[in-house]
């Protein structure tokens, strides 16, 4: 690759033919760009096998109880796609959102001193993410210490003030009707066609309207029928999903939420400059700094975001339980979280990944555990298979970084 | 030069860099003019680097001045640099191998709406604009990840960029040190060009056959001094290589 391009290359880079697309895909396939076929394959593969196993698996009903179940992970997922994206870890999301599902339980808490209404307690609790992840941010940039001693540290530290704040009682229960509507609301079911016509209409837009910014720009468009595929598949998507629902009880609010969640970071990390100068702290950080960068900043902002996602998932994981107990930002919630952004596609060595990775590994995280619930498997079933699918993920992460790297040489 | 009439676009006069009791650069003058490639040669330690990131804003002066088209200017830190339109292209170029062509050129600079959205179809034609007269052609696209780019090319994107922001001295650290011959030659076309677009280029290298095919004046440093500058069409590389290793006995007889 290193030699000239071949001519052709690059007169099929000039025409927008869809065999040459198809063929610069396949060759960006072959240099370490697998795009999200593994995770699509993935998904498939686990629906096919579960599906085979018992006949709960792919039904309404357990559709939307998946739902329920990925949500939290997903969401803390998403606020670690950002420390990854910059080459660090955070290490403390499970018990920050631990720390967040404590508070906001404290600050509905009826009869006490802080009573206050239900979206106030959101709001603090997202705070109190945001302001542990502003902490070990500034740690992280200024002092210089290694992001995963800090965060481990910070990780004892939300473990020990849970603990400090439940005391002997040991448990909190939610009666705010707004804090448990985030996990156990469910929409209309013509609310929930409207959430899709709008979802759709909005993905239509924003590609169509990309596909004649360029056109009129006079840029490469790619093929049209391609942008169109894109907009038919991903709003069958999400027809289909409404559709499931609506089968059952209907859309979760839950599942809104998380898509939200999605569209918004996707769109802060791939269409803002503040997301490319995080995929450019992450890809390198002195080319970065000598940009102009405040790298320090973009670091510090990174961990704010992985602490307030912290915060809204450990909302909705209290939310969906009704009460928070010593148990909460434990067990295996930071490991599926970080799971769920590698096996995403999220690069381990940063710069490289998508907040979407986030959703589609935390629905593989999810339909594991999950399916072996039903399956009636033994835990050690579910770890064992997560810990297999997180290991193939990292190993394509970095035979993809190798490849990438000797495809310029 | 023909345009002596005209202040020389970047001057150093009488520059002088301490590191402790280490003296790297010894009262030096430098010069270079706007549409001409000034090639700057010493042994190593000769005082090379330290110029560069001196007049690039790393390293503040102890003594002397620098002049921008004949004014006299101080350069605290790399934004000052910027700002006149100095720019370094250091030997580890200084790219985002993640990101695409478009998105390296672009760095720190994007080019976005007030809510901070950025602008692709902008800053996508004028990168395809700049490399196109540069006639950098062997990038296949300009939305590839640099990470996939040959060696030369990449050094092309490094050079592109600090033409881009219309730079009037752009300075290239060592540009063909690690690349074969088919790429070195992309190179040094490509610094070619640049003077002949007019911007005041300095080439530092070890290699004269380099410095000679493409420099129109030759400087030569060494242990900190400015030893003589040569015409490249008046010289030849024994005379360059001499006053490397030895020196002058203009300078012999000044120290």
């Amino acid at each position: 690759m290193s030699s000239a391009a071949p001519a052709e290359v690059q007169a099929a880079a000039g025409e927008d033919s869809l065999v040459a697309i198809l063929r610069a895909r396949w060759e960006a396939f072959k240099g370490g760009d697998v795009g999200s076929l593994p995770v699509i394959v993935g998904i498939v593969a686990i629906t096919i096998f579960f599906t085979a196993k018992t006949n709960i698996f792919f039904t309404a009903v357990n559709f939307s109880n998946l739902i329920g179940q990925m949500a939290g992970v997903t969401v803390i997922a998403i606020g670690i796609v950002f420390v990854l994206l910059i080459g660090e870890i955070d290490l403390s999301v499970g018990y920050v959102s631990g720390l967040a599902s404590v508070a906001v339980a404290e600050f509905q808490l009826a009869g006490s001193s802080h009573n206050y209404p239900g979206l106030v307690a959101m709001a603090l609790a997202i705070l109190v993410g945001a302001g542990v992840g502003a902490v070990q941010g500034s740690i992280i940039a200024f002092v210089g210490v290694p992001s995963y001693v800090v965060t481990l540290a910070g990780l004892l530290i939300c473990q020990g003030l849970i603990i400090q704040i439940l005391g002997t009682q040991g448990v909190i229960g939610i009666t705010d009707k707004q804090v448990n509507d985030v996990s156990n609301y469910v929409l209309t079911k013509n609310t929930g066609w409207i959430v899709a016509i709008v979802l759709t209409a909005l993905l239509g837009l924003a590609s169509f309207g990309t596909y004649i910014g360029r056109l009129r720009a006079g840029l490469p468009t790619g093929h049209i029928v391609l942008t169109v595929v894109r907009v038919l598949f991903y709003g069958g998507l999400t027809f289909g999903a409404v559709a499931v629902c609506n089968h059952y009880r209907g859309v979760p609010l839950v599942g809104l939420i998380v898509v939200f969640v999605v569209v918004l970071f996707a769109y802060i990390a791939g269409r803002t400059t503040f997301g490319r100068h995080i995929y450019a702290v992450g890809g390198n950080a002195e080319a970065a700094r000598r940009a102009g960068i405040n790298v320090k900043l973009i670091r510090i902002l990174c961990f704010v975001i992985s602490g307030a996602c912290a915060g809204l998932g450990g909302i909705i994981l209290a939310s969906r339980l009704n009460s928070v107990d010593l148990t909460f930002g434990g067990g295996t919630l930071l490991l599926d979280a970080i799971s769920a952004a590698v096996i995403g596609g999220v690069s381990l060595f940063g710069g490289r990944g998508r907040v979407s990775g986030a959703l589609f590994g935390g629905l593989i995280i999810g339909m594991i555990s999950n399916g072996t619930d039903l399956v009636g498997s033994a835990d050690w079933v579910k770890y064992v298979t997560t810990g297999t699918i997180l290991l193939a993920a990292v190993t394509l992460d970095t035979v993809a970084r190798r490849r990438q790297a000797a495809a310029g040489r | 030069m023909s345009t002596a009439a005209k202040p020389p676009t970047l001057e150093l006069r009488g520059v002088v860099k301490n590191f402790g009791s280490v003296e790297a650069l010894r009262s030096v003058d430098f010069e270079v003019r706007d549409g001409e490639v000034m090639a700057l040669v010493g042994d190593n330690g000769a005082g090379k680097s330290t110029l560069i990131k001196s007049v690039a804003g790393i390293y503040s002066i102890d003594d002397g001045e620098i002049l921008f088209e004949g004014r006299p200017v101080t350069i605290h830190g790399p934004k000052d640099a910027a700002k006149l339109g100095i720019e370094v292209v250091y030997q580890d170029l200084a790219l985002c191998d993640n990101l695409d062509v478009v998105q390296n050129m672009y760095l720190g600079r994007e080019v976005h709406d007030p809510f901070y959205r950025l602008r692709e179809a902008p800053m996508e034609q004028r990168t395809t604009e700049t490399l196109k007269s540069l006639a950098v052609t062997t990038v296949r696209s300009v939305r590839q990840p640099v990470a996939t780019l040959s060696g030369g090319q990449r050094q092309s994107v490094a050079v592109a960029r600090a033409v881009l922001w219309n730079n009037r001295v752009v300075f290239l650290d060592e540009p063909t040190a690690a690349l074969g011959v088919a790429q070195t030659r992309q190179v040094l076309d490509l610094v070619k060009r640049l003077g002949e677009q007019g911007l005041a280029v300095v080439i530092v290298s070890h290699n004269l056959n380099d410095v000679f095919e493409v420099a129109n004046r030759i400087t030569v440093l060494r242990l900190g001094r400015n030893v003589g500058v040569y015409d490249r069409d008046k010289t030849t590389q024994q005379e360059i290589v001499q006053a490397i290793t030895a020196g002058t006995a203009a300078e012999a007889a000044a120290s």
